[in-house]
This record gives structure tokens, C-alpha cells and sequence, in this order.
């Protein structure tokens, strides 16, 4: 009864995981790699985790740390996601050719590192002495 | 029955290794690569939870935690040393 429970949770996350490396091989830029690595990888993760809890049911200290890994990767992987992406918009990686939308490319200077929010000319009451505060994406760093 | 869905999963685990690993060699950018190296450490744990069902040694997922964090400030680490003008 929990084997077939615990091999159905870990066929369908190593499933996730085979996903998410086809994808980080065949997939064309830097986006939509970590569109399939991060999203599908930290799935399938979570589900073998899922499958380990399951296995080890009569120990609630075992399921305990099972549900704390899957916290863990539920909170970090975003994060890290956000992280490398901003870094490599941050260096200017080229998207892919058949890329539909990029919004910040109007409103991001790639050499000095400035982004705009495009309401710094036409802010209504301000002489334009006060107007142009840019928001500088950390260059002091 | 569970036996032979372990050996299938480590078959299957075991190739998204070799996947991951063509990326982090093949990959035109330090980006890739660092999210190639991020997908690894997903897949690593992944791997010591099947080993933990095989073997039944819970203590094992000790290990998975630290390489979840470990990952986790890895990927930080390079982002800080990316967008602060490291090589690439």
C-alpha cells in the first residue's frame, strides 16, 4: 500500500527531474533555461521528498526534516531564479532571436547600468530642474 | 516492486545528471552554467532521498538539507559576483 504510494511519488518527481534537464539542454537562452531547470528541478525535488516522507511514515522526526527540505527548496529556489536572471539581464546576455517581449529594453541602459521607470519628463507640478530621478540599479557597488 | 521503481529512478535520476553536465560544459555563459550547477544540487538531493527510501537510513536526509543550502548561497554568491564585474 505505501510502496505503490512511494513509487508513484518518486517515478513522478524523477520524471520532473528528466523534464527539467531535457529542457536545460534543448532550450535556447539563458531565460528559458531556468525557466525549465528552476520550476521542474525544484518540483521534482519536492516530490521525491514527498515520496521519502511517505516511506518513512511511522517516524515523525524523518517527516519533519522531509517537510523541511521541501520548505527550504520551496523558498530558496525563487529566489535564486531571481537572483542569476537578474545577473545575466545585468550583463547583457542575449535573449533568444524569437523573443516576443522585452520590456525593459527601452528603459534599461546597458552601459551605465541605469534603469528608467519612464515617468521622470512628463511628472505634472515640477519645474524641469526637480524632474529626471533616475532610479540607479546599484552602481555605487 | 519498489526495488525495481528505485533501480528506474536512479536510471532516470542518473541521466538527468549526465544532461545537467553537458549544459555546465557546453554552456556559452557563466549564467548558464551557474543555473546548470543549480539544477545539479536539485537533482544531488533528489538522489540522496531515493538512496534514503533504498537503503532506509533516514539520517541520510541530514545530507540533502546541507546541499539544498549549500546550493542555495552558491547561486547567491555568483549573482553578487557577476553583477559586481567578476570575469566571465
Amino acid at each position: 500500500m505505501t510502496d505503490g504510494i512511494v513509487a508513484i511519488f518518486l517515478l513522478a518527481g524523477a520524471t520532473f527531474v528528466l523534464l527539467a534537464a531535457v529542457g536545460i539542454v534543448r532550450l535556447p537562452d539563458l531565460a528559458t533555461r531556468m525557466h525549465a531547470s528552476t520550476k521542474a528541478g525544484a518540483l521534482g525535488a519536492m516530490m521525491i521528498m514527498a515520496g521519502v516522507a511517505t516511506h518513512f511514515f511511522e517516524q515523525p522526526e524523518v517527516i519533519t526534516r522531509a517537510i523541511a527540505i521541501v520548505v527550504f527548496i520551496l523558498l530558496t529556489a525563487p529566489i535564486a531564479a531571481h537572483v542569476i536572471g537578474r545577473a545575466g539581464y545585468f550583463l547583457g546576455i542575449p535573449l533568444w532571436d524569437g523573443t516576443i517581449k522585452d520590456e525593459l529594453r527601452d528603459s534599461y541602459d546597458q552601459k551605465t547600468h541605469v534603469l528608467k521607470s519612464g515617468f521622470e519628463d512628463n511628472s505634472p507640478g515640477k519645474p524641469p530642474s526637480e524632474r529626471g530621478d533616475t532610479h540607479k540599479d546599484r552602481t555605487e557597488n | 516492486m519498489l526495488t525495481i521503481t528505485i533501480n528506474i529512478v536512479y536510471i532516470m535520476l542518473s541521466l538527468s545528471l549526465l544532461m545537467a553536465f553537458v549544459r555546465l560544459t557546453r554552456g556559452p555563459s557563466l549564467p548558464d552554467r551557474v543555473v546548470s550547477l543549480e539544477l545539479i544540487a536539485s537533482i544531488v538531493v533528489a538522489f540522496v532521498g531515493v538512496h534514503a527510501v533504498d537503503t532506509g537510513v533516514a539520517n541520510l536526509l541530514d545530507v540533502a538539507i546541507v546541499i539544498a543550502l549549500t546550493s542555495f548561497l552558491a547561486a547567491v554568491g555568483f549573482a553578487r559576483f557577476l553583477e559586481r564585474g567578476g570575469p566571465r
